[in-house]
């Protein structure tokens, strides 16, 4: 019955409880609505549509996966010249042509597929599009002239100097010095052997006869060491280079972090509780770690960078510095929660203070600060991409000139590629190696 | 570690009519294993700096006076300069903001989709169990790629600004904290959400009032260290890319001698933001996972 007297306050007091729960509740996605509208605003977002150039998204895309080779006729000497991505390395060498371009004499026929047809001559050029018609071209005047059939589309784009034609087979443009034809095909070409290579356009069982039995080509080496020689200088890809500096980055992770793990673990102990009875001393070190940590790995990274040039090494430097704050202040928070148990019963042998720390607290720490060093290690290798860019060394170099040339696009796909598999590789090891290490 | 992982083989017992040769047998060879790995490691270490240092533009004993060096010069720029420094800090603020910004908005982008791709791929809590993997594999994926690669692609398309920067930091975060996430919901407890799924509630109820009670305060002490993540992370996209005091960093590194108190200021600047942050969330975390 007394419980029935309270009952009122306590309901209020429930009611009133839930109302304030039930309002703090509500008040936070009404806040982050109000954050996220503040920075809808402060980012500009209408304007980033305006912005926003989606044309350079759909070269992007189409250079992922596809190459393009141009088909280049100088006007006024009448020189044909294919390539591919219409680079020098790319370039076929005289007499020889993708077998969609047929050169006789004057005319050039270039065969998109699909019907879509182009040919250069003397007069002129003329593109055959089915379904439309044949666009003739011919310079008049110094201008250029077209014959179309009307309307004209408008994926051709015409101007006194200069015409345009894009479809789904390809682009083609005739101005006065020169006309053009790009054939979009998938793929990465001369991924493996270029032009100039022996090995071009070789079936992969031509390939494996080569290596395994036909005579060499070369009396100097075998087949299968100039094939490899052959990938690995490639020109237009430069495998060799590539690798080189995925091989780079990941030095430069593991240089890093395991130099930053050596020093900090001494350090670590001195600014333990219990390792380091003096209590200024433990201080000092505790505030240079946070010092460390506090001026970020970029301004390390830029200080470095200043001191010992683009490289390698400057990238560990970095690393090593940046780390050695994080992993002092974890190893020591690790060391003060050991067992103490285990370093009295040594102490009760007599053992000396670098015994204790040998036999008593290292095989109890080693566990949770090698997860820590494997965990840095794998995020590391990430990181060293980033400060690759901004050093000037490894893949990070080579995936931030690639972007900056904005033409490049199928070389930043290959990075991106390696990149990725190059991360989830540290990550499987990082993983396996715990599981080794410290499950047994 | 060599201990642990060369240890006696489960199935294969020591011999223990002699346990004393046998103990002694299993310390030598503890001790081989060790010793091999250490001299393995040191060799990778030795020639490893080696190599890296012969890549390099500056040697090591060449650069370590240059360090000294330069800081040298900035600081006494600066110190003359230091007048002019409470101006730049206000000057730089806006940028600050920005970078701070970019951080919280993609913290909190990337929280929310790691929460949603957390709950889909925790045994016991996902709404289409069989999809599990896919889940998995989907933040493998996001974590996998590096923020600079999206950041430089964004750029490219949608053109300079913060944008690209909170897009590219808001997925590497939403497959850090997805997978961190996921790993605290597993060990939520399930009977509120079998009393939840009994009175007919859907998985988005039983989520809401089930298990996000339960791992609210783990998840806000993540999503706290990863927004100390991120606000670093901005402010090297922004010196890379476009935006955020990042990008006034570059400017003034670049302009050199006679702008040293700009990277001064931008210096002290970021210091005491990251220091404050570290402290402040270091701060919150204890309290959140400990309790108050």
């Amino acid at each position: 019955m007394t419980s029935f007297t309270q009952t009122p306050p306590l309901a209020d007091q429930l009611v009133a409880t839930f109302t304030r729960r039930r309002l703090f509740a509500l008040s936070v996605p009404v806040v982050i609505l109000v954050y996220l509208t503040y920075i809808f605003f402060a980012f500009d977002l209408p304007g980033l549509a305006a912005r926003a150039r989606l044309d350079n998204a759909a070269i992007l895309l189409s250079d992922f996966w596809s190459h393009k080779t141009h088909v280049t006729r100088d006007n006024r000497t009448g020189e044909i010249v294919v390539a591919i991505e219409g680079e020098n390395k790319g370039t076929y060498p005289d007499g020889m042509v993708p077998d969609w371009v047929t050169i006789q004499g004057d005319v050039t026929t270039v065969d998109l597929g699909q019907g879509n047809v182009v040919t250069y001559d003397a007069a002129g050029a003329r593109y055959v599009v089915p379904g439309y018609g044949t666009i003739d071209i011919k310079p008049v005047n110094g201008k250029v002239a077209m014959t179309a059939p009307e309307p004209v589309p408008d994926w051709i784009s015409v101007s006194p100097n200069k015409i345009s034609v894009t479809t789904a087979a390809g682009r083609f443009n005739y101005s006065r010095s020169k006309v053009e034809t790009f054939k979009y095909e998938a793929g990465w070409e001369l991924s493996f052997f270029t032009l100039d290579s022996p090995f071009h356009g070789k079936s992969i069982v031509d390939l494996a006869e080569l290596a395994l039995w036909d005579p060499r080509i070369e009396t100097a080496r075998s087949n299968f060491s100039y094939m490899v020689s052959e990938v690995w200088t490639n020109k237009m890809w430069r495998h060799g280079d590539v690798i080189w500096a995925i091989f780079e980055t990941i030095l430069m992770a593991f240089l890093g972090t395991m130099g930053a793990a050596l020093i900090a673990l001494p350090l670590g102990f001195a600014a333990a509780s219990n390792f380091m009875p003096l209590r200024a001393v433990r201080f000092a070190f505790r505030r240079v770690f946070d010092f460390i940590r506090g001026v970020d790995g970029l301004i390390w990274t830029i200080i470095l960078s200043r001191a010992f040039g683009p490289g390698p090494m400057t990238g560990a430097l970095a690393i090593l510095i940046t780390d050695t704050g994080s992993f002092g202040k974890t190893f020591s928070e690790a060391l003060e929660n050991i067992d103490e148990k285990q370093v009295e019963g040594l102490r009760s042998t007599g053992a000396n203070g670098l015994q204790r720390a040998r036999f008593g607290v290292i095989p109890q720490v080693t566990p949770v600060l090698l997860s820590q060093v494997l965990y840095f290690l794998e995020s590391n290798t990430r990181s060293a991409t980033v400060i690759g860019a901004i050093v000037g060394g490894g893949i990070g170099l080579l995936l931030t000139q690639a972007i900056q040339t904005q033409k490049d696009w199928e070389e930043v796909a290959y990075y991106i590629t390696l990149i990725v598999l190059m991360v989830m590789a540290m990550d499987s090891l990082s993983g396996w190696l715990r599981r080794k290490l410290i499950k047994g | 570690m060599v201990d642990i992982a060369f240890g006696p083989e489960p199935g294969q017992r020591p011999d223990l009519t002699d346990h004393r040769s046998a103990y002694l047998e299993m310390v030598r060879r503890k001790r081989m294993y060790g010793g091999i790995l250490m001299v393995l490691f040191v060799g990778l270490m030795a020639s490893g700096w080696i190599l890296a240092e012969d890549r390099n533009a500056g040697g090591f004993w060449s650069g370590v006076p240059q360090m000294g060096d330069f800081g040298a010069e900035v600081i006494s720029e600066a110190w003359t300069n230091r007048a002019n420094l409470p101006g730049l800090f206000l000057e730089f603020l806006p940028s600050l903001i920005e970078t701070l910004n970019i951080a919280a908005v993609s913290t909190l982008l990337g929280a929310m989709a790691g929460m949603v791709l957390a709950l889909l791929s925790t045994r016991g809590l996902a709404r289409w169990p069989a999809l599990i993997p896919v889940f998995r594999r989907t933040m493998d994926g996001l974590r996998a790629i590096p923020e600079i690669v999206i950041a430089l692609m964004l750029i490219y398309i949608l053109g300079g600004g913060p944008v690209p920067a909170v897009i590219a930091i808001s997925l590497h975060a939403s497959g850090a904290l997805g997978k961190l996430f996921s790993e605290v919901a597993e060990n939520a407890d399930l009977k509120p959400v079998e009393g939840l799924a009994s009175v007919g509630a859907t998985w988005g109820q039983r989520m809401w009032l089930g298990v996000i009670p339960q791992v609210a305060p783990n998840w806000l002490s993540y999503g706290l260290l990863r927004f100390e993540i991120n606000v670093r992370a901005s402010a090297i996209l922004g010196f890379v890319g476009e935006g955020g005091i990042g990008y006034d960093l570059k400017i003034a590194m670049q302009w050199g001698q006679g702008r040293y108190d700009k990277v001064v200021a931008i210096f002290i600047l970021l210091f005491l933001t990251i220091f404050l942050i570290d402290r402040v969330s270091d701060h919150f975390r204890s309290r959140l996972v400990k309790g108050q």
